[in-house]
């Protein structure tokens, strides 16, 4: 036992650990600063404004609604990263799992909490369809699902944008916008508020937090158990880290490939859910886009695991709610997207390097115990 | 031989787009205007497979060609409106290269998974435009966050007696165009589609078609493209003939991305007259999708490219002709059955056939396609064509995989 913990913290393997992050960090805190100096401005006093905008109780609600539907939508591309694959359709299945649910939920009133399970359902369903569409032409005619998802995206943002205008929309006296019949109360998700003020967090300005934040918790809890804790967990990642081994142990890759789409399909729906459902109770042209695509980066810099993501998650949220404040000195707050980018790619680099240390370093002690 | 056997194709596909046009009147099927349009759309996602077949062969995938379009467009549309439109090219074209050496960096030399290394260029360079632009705007430089100032155009030309055209200060006849205003059926159709391939076209056009011939001519009868080649099907072997693997690899992502960052340009200078945010619009992809279809061949990518600038030119133009297409698409899914049938594959082509009757109800059941749909041909085109030809495709061997030298992984 104390063995296998001292194995596991040892200083260098802790070591190893923070190695990666540390040095992505630095690399792009220094990348974001040289975006700073571009614009002729002190990166101090910007990182500074930054981290006192961030920290204050309303942006902190609001980095957490932004992180919410990036963590969903992140552990929907983790279900198909443990696989060995790639959804890049996201966006497009948490756009007709947000239109088809607005759509279908405000058709009937339904005792609350079950009216926001059958939403959910909904949206998951109409996820899980678009992204069995790949599924198939995966398993059956081996189209590649990088490229399909891809295709698929164009083609849900073209459908959306039809049924929206053309069908689901209800048109209101002296609005131009377009948007579906409102949700009832009862497939409304209510605001944390009410738990916030009780632990004695005070009302702020266009705050609140989302509801959905605790799904998204569950979801993430639900994601590590079922990855690592279970069967099905198990012959994913297998089928994921070498398919050939996988199918020869008898595991059913071309099962494991289509459930794994269909699965990140139906989370992606719901990733779609916590701005509709929380704030603005209607799928509308204002619909915001864009999650599926950051969610990426979310997942790839979180590392597929469910605490990683969170963490990253969190940290872009942050930077965008937190560059918000730079306007205030005069740094366009699109700086946020150079700090997201060098983070990203610099941390994807990082965790290879790292990796491949501790590959040669691993054989080298092998060597010494095969020698001894 | 090959050659007869494609040109048999190309003039019965004419015949049946004529034949419709006539039964249905929708007239911009084989328009002078449509076929020019077609050609315009087409160059950026010829470019744009053709970055993805040098990178493709050498072994390295690259998604990041849409990033890196993305930067050549924004790097036109800059220098472009700066120092004229030849500058605007080669600004263009280094940028895209500069977007393709970070994925080289990431992929050779780090061996991060490259269809990761890719989409986060992808990311970044969406970003990075982005904030730069923004940054011009505020300083004044440009109109607009999301557009840069005009650029001047690039001059176009014809082939000499067939389509017109200025040569020396001698205007050329245009034989072509006077036969397709004749409005006789299949000749007139051929002579309007020929024109509009041939007349008025940008220089930079044809210089984008002359590399497709090019591009086979130094993959595969070079000893660099043997190289190339070789890095991306048997990499090991290849190193211990002496090839410098990691080279070629560097080689053919920096090409990929000269290439795609021209297509990038291509989209700002000539097809459009300045630089305006999402003018990519996933033609990074469709370029990506052409040269899978194309089975990673430059005559392949060819005509996989053409297929979609047609539907994109289609539905820029005129939605009717779109509905005829339906027609159309018919006609081919009958006669894919018929192929089916005829080699004992059952099934296939009675699903073939089955498409083919959805495909003539659809034409019956709806009068007009809406826009919003009709933006998604081009994308339907791909996945339907993925599907159908995908199985017969052949990417090179060691294609995706990073590659160490010695072995360790």
């Amino acid at each position: 036992m104390s063995n296998s913990f001292t194995r596991k913290f040892s200083p260098s393997k802790v070591g190893l650990a923070i190695a990666a992050p540390l040095a992505a960090a630095i690399f792009s805190i220094l990348i974001s600063s040289l975006a700073v100096i571009a614009s002729k401005k002190s990166p101090l006093e910007a990182f500074k404004t930054m981290w006192e905008y961030g920290t204050e109780a309303g942006s902190l609600m609001e980095i957490v609604n932004t992180a919410t539907p990036y963590y969903i939508a992140a552990i929907a591309i983790a279900v198909t990263f443990r696989a060995g694959l790639f959804n890049i359709g996201v966006e497009g299945q948490l756009r007709l799992g947000a239109l088809f649910s607005c759509y279908i939920g405000a058709m009937f009133v339904l005792p609350p909490v079950l009216h926001v399970a059958v939403v959910f359902i909904i949206a998951m369903t109409f996820g899980g369809l678009w992204a069995a569409i790949a599924a198939y032409l995966k398993v059956k005619r081996g189209v590649n699902e990088v490229i399909s998802t891809i295709m698929l995206n164009a083609l849900a943002g073209g459908l959306s944008a039809y049924l929206l205008s053309k069908h689901f929309a209800v048109f209101e006296e002296g609005s131009n916008n377009l948007e579906t019949k409102e949700l009832p109360a009862s497939a409304q998700v209510p605001d944390l508020m009410p738990l916030l003020r009780k632990l004695g967090v005070e009302d702020q300005p266009g705050g609140g937090v989302y509801g959905m934040f605790f799904v998204a918790v569950a979801l993430g809890l639900i994601f590590w158990f079922v990855v690592n804790r279970t069967r099905f967990g198990f012959e994913l990642r297998a089928s994921g880290l070498n398919p050939i081994a996988a199918r020869v142990s008898g595991v059913n890759s071309k099962k494991m490939t289509f459930l794994a789409l269909v699965i990140s399909g139906a989370i992606a729906g719901l990733s779609g859910l916590p701005t509709v459902l929380g704030e603005t109770h209607t799928y509308n042209l204002g619909f915001r886009a864009g999650i599926g695509f950051s969610a990426i980066a979310v997942a790839l810099l979180g590392r597929n695991s469910a605490g990683g993501m969170a963490v990253s998650a969190l940290l872009f949220g942050f930077l965008e709610v937190s560059s918000r404040a730079l306007e205030l000195i005069d740094i366009a707050p699109e700086t946020y997207v150079i700090m997201q980018g060098s983070i990203l790619l610099s941390a994807v680099i990082a965790y290879e390097v790292v990796r491949r240390f501790k590959l040669t370093l691993q054989s080298k002690e092998l060597a010494k115990v095969v020698q001894a | 031989m090959k050659a007869m056997k494609i040109l048999r194709y190309a003039v019965m596909l004419v015949f049946v787009l004529a034949s419709i046009r006539l039964i249905t009147g929708a007239s911009d099927l084989t328009s002078t205007g449509t076929a020019s349009a077609a050609l315009l759309l087409s160059v950026p996602i010829v470019l744009a497979a053709l970055g993805g077949l040098f990178s493709e062969r050498s072994g390295v995938v690259n998604i990041g060609l849409e990033g890196m379009m993305i930067m050549g467009a924004w790097a036109g549309g800059l220098i472009g409106s700066q120092h004229g439109p030849w500058a605007g090219l080669l600004a263009a074209i280094i940028f895209g290269s500069i977007g393709a050496l970070v994925h080289a960096i990431a992929t050779v030399t780090f061996g991060v998974d490259h269809v990761v290394s890719g989409v986060a260029i992808n990311i970044i360079a969406a970003g990075l435009v982005r904030y730069l632009s923004t940054l011009l705007y505020q300083g004044g430089s440009w109109p607009g966050p999301s557009q840069s100032p005009g650029i001047e155009s690039i001059p176009v030309n014809g082939l000499p007696v067939l389509s017109g055209g200025q040569y020396f200060g001698w205007k050329s006849p245009d034989l072509l165009g006077s036969l397709a205003s004749q409005n006789w059926f299949f000749i007139s159709d051929l002579a309007s589609i020929l024109r509009g391939l041939t007349g008025d076209v940008s220089y930079v056009t044809m210089v984008a078609i002359a590399f497709v011939p090019l591009a086979y001519f130094i993959l595969w009868r070079t000893a660099f493209g043997l190289r190339l080649r070789s890095a991306g099907e048997a990499p090991v072997a290849a190193e211990s003939l002496g090839v410098n693997v990691y080279a070629m690899k560097y080689a053919g992502v920096l090409i990929s991305g000269g290439f795609a960052g021209l297509g990038g340009g291509f989209l700002a200078i000539v097809a459009a007259s300045n630089y305006q945010e999402n003018q990519v619009a996933g033609r990074g992809y469709i370029g990506l999708a052409a040269l899978l279809f194309g089975n990673y061949r430059p005559g392949g990518l060819l005509a996989g490219a053409s297929l979609f600038g047609f539907a994109d030119a289609l539905q820029l133009r005129d939605s009717a002709a779109i509905h005829a297409l339906l027609l159309f698409i018919f006609v081919i899914l009958l006669f894919v059955a018929f192929r089916k049938f005829k080699s004992g594959k059952m099934i296939s082509g009675g699903l073939s056939l089955g498409f083919a009757a959805f495909t003539l109800w659809f034409y019956f059941a709806v009068d007009e396609l809406p826009g919003q749909l009709v933006t998604m041909t081009p994308y339907i085109a791909t996945i339907l064509v993925m599907a159908l030809a995908s199985q017969r495709l052949r990417m090179p061997a060691a294609d995706g995989i990073p590659y160490r030298r010695g072995g360790l992984r």
